[in-house]
C-alpha cells in the first residue's frame, strides 16, 4: 500500500479549516432547549476529526452547521476562511443510509454532485468521457470495479455504502461529513469500509468530520476525538489520537488502542451522567 | 398446464364465462329483452349499431383523451407547486378537496350555460373530474424527498429547482403514472356524464337517445362498448407506467 502520507502536512501544523465559535442553535421545535449550547471546536486542513457523543447530544447539527444547512442563532462559523452564510459547496456528505437515488445507475448515482457544482456542472456535458472515467476510477479505488452500470438495489448494503462514499468524493470537496455511515452495517464490513475510507483520507488529504458513536471507529480513523456533552451539546473533551499513520486494522486490538478507546468511554460515561 | 399458462389465459375465460352464465340465466328464467337483453342480443345490437357506435366511441374517446391530456398538463404543474412549497400546500389543499368533492355531475349544466352544448364541456368535465389524483400523487412524490438527499443537494449549493428537476421529479414519476391509471378511467366517466347531458355526439349521446327510444338492447351495447374503450385505455397507462417507471417496480419487487 503506498499512501501519500508524507505528501501532506502534519494536522497539527495545518492552518485552521473548520472553527466554530460559541455555536448556539436551537430548532423551532424543541420548546427552547438548544440543540447544542456554546459549542467551540476548530479542525485543521487535513485533519481527521471524529465528534463523539451520547445520542441526541445534537452531532447532526454540528454538521448541519458546518456545511451551511443551518444557521445558529449565537456565534460564529468559518469554513476554509470564510464565515458561513449559506451552503458551503466544497463540501462532500455520507449518511448512515447510502441515500443513491434509485433510478440512476451507480454512475448516474456519482453524476449527480457534478450535475450540480461548478465548474463540473457547466463542463459535464462536454467532458462526460473524462468524468465517468474520473467516476469508474473512485469506484475502483472502493473495490466497486465494474458496478458502475448496476442499479442501487442490485448491490448489498455494504457496496451501496461504498457508492455513497464516492459520490460524496467525486467532485474533489475539500470537506467530508460523515454522519454515522457506517451504522446500519455488520462488524466485518464496517471494519472494511473503515480501511476504505482510512485510504481515501490519506490519498486526497481531504478534511472530515466523523460523527460517530463508535468510539473504536473514531479513536481508529481520526486524528482527534471531539467528545460532546448530553442536550444542550457542546465539546467536553478532546483527545488527540497519537497512533502512527498508516495504521492497520491489527492496532485496534493492541493495548494502547483499548487505553484510548477506554479513556473516551469515559468521557462520554461522564457526559451521559452529567 | 403449468400455472403461468393458467394465468394467462384465466381473464379469457373469466370473460367468456361470465357472458355464458348471463346468457343461460336470462334463457331459463325467460327475461324480457326490456329489462335485460341476453348477450347474444346485445351482440347483434352491436353488429346491426356498429357504425354508429364506432362513430361515437372515437368521439367520446377524442373527448376522454383532449380533457385527460389538460389534466396531466394542470395536474403536473399544481402538484409540483403544492410539492415544492409548503405555503402552496397549506393554502390550497381545503379548496382542492372541497372541489374534489363536488360531484361533476353538476357542474355540466354550469358548463352547458357558459360553452352551449357541444364538445367543449365533455373535455371540461373529463379534466375536471381527473386532474385531482395528478395533483395529490405528484405533490406527495416531491413532498416526500428523503430530509438526507435534500442536505446532500442543498450541501452541494442545488437550487430548489436543481432538487426538483433532479431528485422530485423523478422520484413522483411513479405516484404520477400511477395516478393516471386512475385520471384516464376518471376522465372518462366525466366525458360520457357531459355527453349525455348536453352533447349531440357521443356513446353518452347515444345512449341518452337509446334510452329515450327504450332501445335497451343497443342501451347495453354502448355500456359494453364503454368497457372495451375503458379497458383500452387502462391498459395503455398502465402500459406506458410500467416502461416509465421499471426501476420502481423492480426495486420493490427486491426488497420485498
Amino acid at each position: 500500500m503506498s499512501l501519500a502520507e508524507n505528501a501532506r502536512p502534519a494536522p497539527s501544523a495545518a492552518p485552521v479549516f473548520v472553527s466554530l465559535d460559541g455555536v448556539t442553535h436551537a430548532y423551532g421545535t424543541s420548546n427552547g432547549v438548544p440543540a447544542v449550547e456554546g459549542l467551540s471546536l476548530s479542525i485543521r486542513k487535513g485533519e481527521f476529526a471524529a465528534v463523539v457523543g451520547p445520542s441526541g447530544c445534537g452531532k447532526s447539527t454540528l454538521m448541519k452547521l458546518a456545511t451551511g444547512l443551518q444557521f445558529p442563532r449565537e456565534g460564529s462559523i468559518t469554513v476554509a476562511g470564510e464565515k458561513v452564510v449559506k451552503p458551503v459547496k466544497i463540501s462532500g456528505m455520507a449518511f448512515q443510509a447510502p441515500t443513491l437515488l434509485p433510478w440512476r445507475t451507480i454512475i448516474e448515482n456519482l453524476m449527480l454532485p457534478l450535475e450540480v457544482v461548478e465548474p463540473h456542472r457547466s463542463r459535464l456535458r462536454a467532458h462526460k468521457a473524462e468524468y465517468v472515467a474520473r467516476a469508474e476510477a473512485l469506484l475502483a479505488q472502493v473495490g466497486l470495479q465494474g458496478m458502475g452500470a448496476k442499479f442501487p438495489w442490485e448491490l448489498s448494503g455494504g457496496m451501496q455504502q461504498r457508492a455513497s462514499l464516492c459520490r460524496a468524493l467525486i467532485h474533489e470537496p475539500q470537506l467530508l461529513m460523515l454522519d454515522e455511515p457506517f451504522g446500519a452495517l455488520d462488524a466485518f464490513t464496517r471494519e472494511e469500509l473503515w480501511c476504505v475510507i482510512r485510504d481515501l483520507h490519506a490519498r486526497t488529504g481531504v478534511t472530515v468530520i466523523l460523527v460517530t458513536h463508535d468510539l473504536r471507529e473514531a479513536a481508529f480513523l481520526s486524528d482527534r476525538v471531539f467528545c460532546m456533552s448530553a442536550r444542550p451539546g457542546r465539546i467536553i473533551a478532546e483527545a488527540a489520537i497519537g497512533l502512527p499513520r498508516p495504521r492497520e486494522l491489527d492496532v485496534t486490538y493492541s493495548p494502547e488502542f483499548a487505553d484510548i478507546v477506554h479513556g473516551l468511554r469515559g468521557h462520554i460515561v461522564h457526559a451521559r451522567s452529567a | 398446464m403449468n400455472e403461468r399458462t393458467l394465468l394467462r389465459i384465466a381473464p379469457w375465460v373469466f370473460t367468456i364465462g361470465f357472458f355464458l352464465l348471463w346468457e343461460v340465466l336470462c334463457a331459463a328464467f325467460k327475461v324480457s329483452s326490456y329489462v335485460l337483453p341476453r348477450p347474444s342480443q346485445i351482440g347483434a345490437a352491436l353488429w346491426e349499431y356498429r357504425t354508429q357506435l364506432a362513430f361515437h366511441s372515437a368521439h367520446t374517446l377524442w373527448m376522454t383523451v383532449a380533457g385527460f391530456i389538460i389534466a396531466v398538463i394542470f395536474g403536473l404543474v399544481l402538484g409540483m407547486a403544492l410539492g415544492a412549497s409548503r405555503l402552496v400546500h397549506a393554502g390550497s389543499y381545503p379548496l382542492l378537496v372541497g372541489f374534489n368533492a363536488i360531484p361533476k355531475v353538476a357542474v355540466v349544466p354550469i358548463l352547458v350555460i357558459w360553452f352551449g352544448v357541444g364538445w367543449l364541456p365533455a373535455v371540461l368535465t373529463a379534466f375536471l373530474i381527473s386532474f385531482f389524483p395528478i395533483v395529490v400523487n405528484v405533490a406527495t412524490g416531491l413532498a416526500t424527498i428523503e430530509p438526507e438527499v435534500e442536505d446532500v443537494m442543498r450541501a452541494l449549493g442545488a437550487s430548489k429547482l436543481d432538487i426538483i428537476l433532479k431528485v422530485g421529479v423523478p422520484r413522483s414519476l411513479p405516484y404520477f403514472f400511477g395516478s393516471l391509471k386512475i385520471a384516464i378511467t376518471l376522465a372518462y366517466v366525466g366525458s360520457v356524464i357531459a355527453e349525455y347531458n348536453a352533447s349531440n355526439y357521443g356513446i353518452g349521446n347515444l345512449m341518452a337517445r337509446a334510452s329515450a327510444d327504450f332501445n335497451v338492447p343497443l342501451l347495453f351495447a354502448a355500456l359494453i362498448a364503454l368497457g372495451v374503450l375503458g379497458v383500452a385505455l387502462y391498459a395503455v397507462t398502465a402500459h406506458i407506467e410500467a416502461k416509465t417507471t421499471k426501476w420502481a417496480q423492480r426495486s420493490q419487487f427486491a426488497t420485498g
